[in-house]
């Protein structure tokens, strides 16, 4: 049996005539161990998707089950205890506590359990060195780089060891390289057993999943899209653009002369 | 890493904040300190002066004549050829209940006496007791001795008499020792002498015609105290001076309402400002709040952050407010008034109740915002980053 199950999942935000679908009946099954990526155009609903699949957005209408658990059928504080026991969240810009050190942001879900100090020091510095962070403990995130920061972010989801992480867009403030090296130790945890479900908009980033879902105006296109299948549309969407690249537009313009 | 740090820290970043928070309750909290410290002292320093005023208690015999009039005040029946009350009973006064609060008691006989021809009113009294009963004397020359006596300004210029001429009266013979500077009172007119003297003179060994009490009545209901003498002293009429004792608990009355309503405004002034504060506080703190949701924290851990680190700085408030306000009041004191400088007692209980005090306005202002903190939807809370 599945891992995830998302069944006939809707989300529509207003009401009557003006009510707006950002998810429109999307079925999904995600197996447990698998590295899943959610493609789509800006405002495709693939965010919303994350955020129901994370306890924190409710749908309209569906059922979401992770873990034989029907989420959305528990009460507000009962699903935030799911998603201190079963999730890890990775956001888009970090969001790290500022006046927390990285070793304390790290061991923020650790700050609401029964366990002692020893204990949630050995938990955040092997969850540190799984990230390579060892000797930043003590630095402020404004005293560290962004990959060092997404690194912090994903130390401190991965930190209570639980069995998804979600990530949203989690390369999506970095340099290539960094990104490279982001994706690489996201490859590692799901190697290492871990589901992981990110919404990405990179190809890079999604060539690193198993499994690509493409979400389209709130509608689940493709649930299984292949990578050759990604560049293909990928070629495509570039098409689309005025400006693909700047060879273009030099290509089309006059070169000055003399 | 628990709550508590997240609080901590938190506070040490916003330092401003925590501190425009830790200064308000401050202010407002030793504000009411010194106000309250400052009432108290300026009640015993009144009481202190209101003392100074003399007996706040009269005893005389019990009678059903008509009321003379001594020192201005209605004093009820006391008559000269009625029976007296024995000197020994007045001891008893002693065995009452409050009998600490009572500062002096003063045994008087009172007779009337012919000094070359002039009808005078000659009183026995103890000068010991006089000294607080009659804080208003100033004799020039000296305190009698047996037989002598000392004169009222009026009586000495009437019998145009001075320090050390003698008298005689009924056959015995006397010396004037002093004469009293005016006092504005009866007993500008009157002869005083050692009670001794007098009850020999008025051949009433062991009597007296009536007694004054000075009562301090700062924690004891002047009422009572007359109830107590009177069950000690069932052949005597016992009865306070109303206008002394009203004066004095209108004063005190009036001080403790004021400083209940200046405390009053101040504390709610002190608590809007925790409550806007917060309320600032947790709206930038949005994204901050949305994460500790995201990752787990239930609503219950929310408030609790928001409430411990008001508990923090409403505590720290009320320790340096109590210390602040006790040392205004000690300067106002010092300022405002001339026999009891810095006489402000340390009160534990004050101290306890501005700390108590300060929690509670604290938490009282922090729940809305706290509330509203541990309300916010995660996803809206990260939809907002």
């Amino acid at each position: 049996m599945s891992y995830i199950i998302g069944n006939n999942l809707v989300k529509k935000y207003g009401e009557g005539e003006i009510a707006v679908s950002a998810i429109d009946g999307i079925n999904f099954e995600i197996e447990e161990g698998e590295f899943v990526g959610i493609m789509g155009e800006s405002g495709s609903g693939k965010s919303t998707l994350l955020g129901m699949m994370g306890a924190m957005n409710a749908p309209t209408s569906g059922s979401l089950m992770v873990d034989d658990i029907d989420i959305y059928s528990l009460s507000q504080e009962q699903r935030a205890d799911f998603r201190r026991e079963f999730l890890g969240f990775v956001f888009q810009s970090f969001h790290l506590v500022s006046y927390l050190t990285v070793i304390e942001n790290i061991m923020l879900p650790l700050a609401i359990i029964k366990a002692g100090k020893k204990k949630k020091r050995a938990m955040a510095e092997a969850a540190m060195n799984q990230v390579g962070l060892s000797g930043k403990a003590h630095r402020l995130p404004s005293q560290i780089s962004g990959g060092e920061k997404e690194r912090v972010a994903i130390a401190r989801a991965i930190v209570n060891e639980p069995p998804v992480l979600l990530a949203d867009e989690p390369t999506g403030n970095l340099d290539t390289k960094t990104s490279h090296d982001i994706m690489e130790l996201l490859h590692r945890l799901n190697d290492e057993g871990m589901t992981i479900v990110m919404v990405t908009h990179s190809p890079d980033c999604a060539g690193y999943a198993l499994r690509i879902m493409r979400v389209t105006d709130g509608k689940l296109v493709d649930d299984n899209f292949k990578l050759r299948s990604l560049k293909r549309w990928l070629k495509k969407e570039k098409s689309k653009e005025p400006f693909p690249n700047q060879n273009q537009v030099l290509v089309a313009g006059s070169l000055p002369t003399g | 890493m628990t709550l508590k740090t997240i609080s901590i820290k938190n506070l040490l970043r916003r330092k401003g904040k925590a501190g425009f928070i830790l200064a308000g309750l401050v202010i407002g909290v030793s504000t009411v300190v010194g106000i309250m410290a400052f009432v108290d002292a300026m009640a015993n320093d009144i009481n202190h002066k209101l003392e100074k005023y003399g007996a706040n208690i009269l005893i005389v015999p019990r009678t059903e004549n008509l009321a003379l009039s001594y020192g201005g005040l209605a004093l009820g029946g006391v008559s000269f050829e009625m029976k007296e009350i024995q000197e020994i009973e007045l001891a008893r006064v002693k065995t009452i209940k409050n009998a600490r609060n009572v500062a002096a008691l003063g045994p008087l006989v009172l007779g009337v006496v012919s000094v070359d021809s002039h009808k005078v009113l000659m009183a026995g009294v103890d000068f010991k007791a006089a000294e607080i009963l009659k804080p208003w004397w100033h004799v020039q020359g000296a305190v009698p001795e047996e037989n002598e006596v000392i004169l009222g300004a009026e009586a000495a210029r009437i019998l145009n008499l001075s320090i050390d001429d003698k008298i005689t009266i009924k056959d015995k013979k006397l010396v004037v020792s002093g004469v009293l500077q005016p006092t504005g009172s009866q007993d500008d007119q009157l002869i005083f002498t050692r009670l001794v003297t007098a009850q020999t003179i008025f051949n009433k060994s062991g009597k007296i015609s009536m007694a004054e009490v000075a009562a301090l009545c700062k924690d004891c209901p002047i009422d009572s105290m007359v109830k107590q003498i009177s069950d000690v002293l069932p052949g005597a009429k016992v009865m306070a001076i109303q206008q002394i004792v009203k004066s004095r608990m209108e004063t005190l009355a009036q001080f403790k309402k004021f400083s209940y309503g200046i405390s009053g405004v101040i504390l709610l002034i002190g608590s809007l400002v925790v409550l806007v504060t917060m309320m600032g506080s947790v709206r930038e703190r949005t994204d901050e709040i949305g994460i500790f949701r995201a990752i787990g924290f239930r609503k219950g851990h929310i408030m609790k952050i928001i409430f411990m680190e008001a508990s923090i700085v409403s505590g720290l408030a009320g320790i340096i407010g109590y210390f602040t306000g006790f040392g205004a009041a000690r300067a106002a004191l010092f300022i405002f008034t001339e026999n009891h400088p810095g006489d402000v007692p340390f009160r534990f209980e004050l101290a306890v109740g501005a700390v108590v005090a300060a929690l509670m306005l604290g938490l009282i202002s922090s729940a809305y915002p706290a509330f509203m903190a541990s309300r916010l939807d995660p996803n809206e809370a990260l939809r907002s980053l």
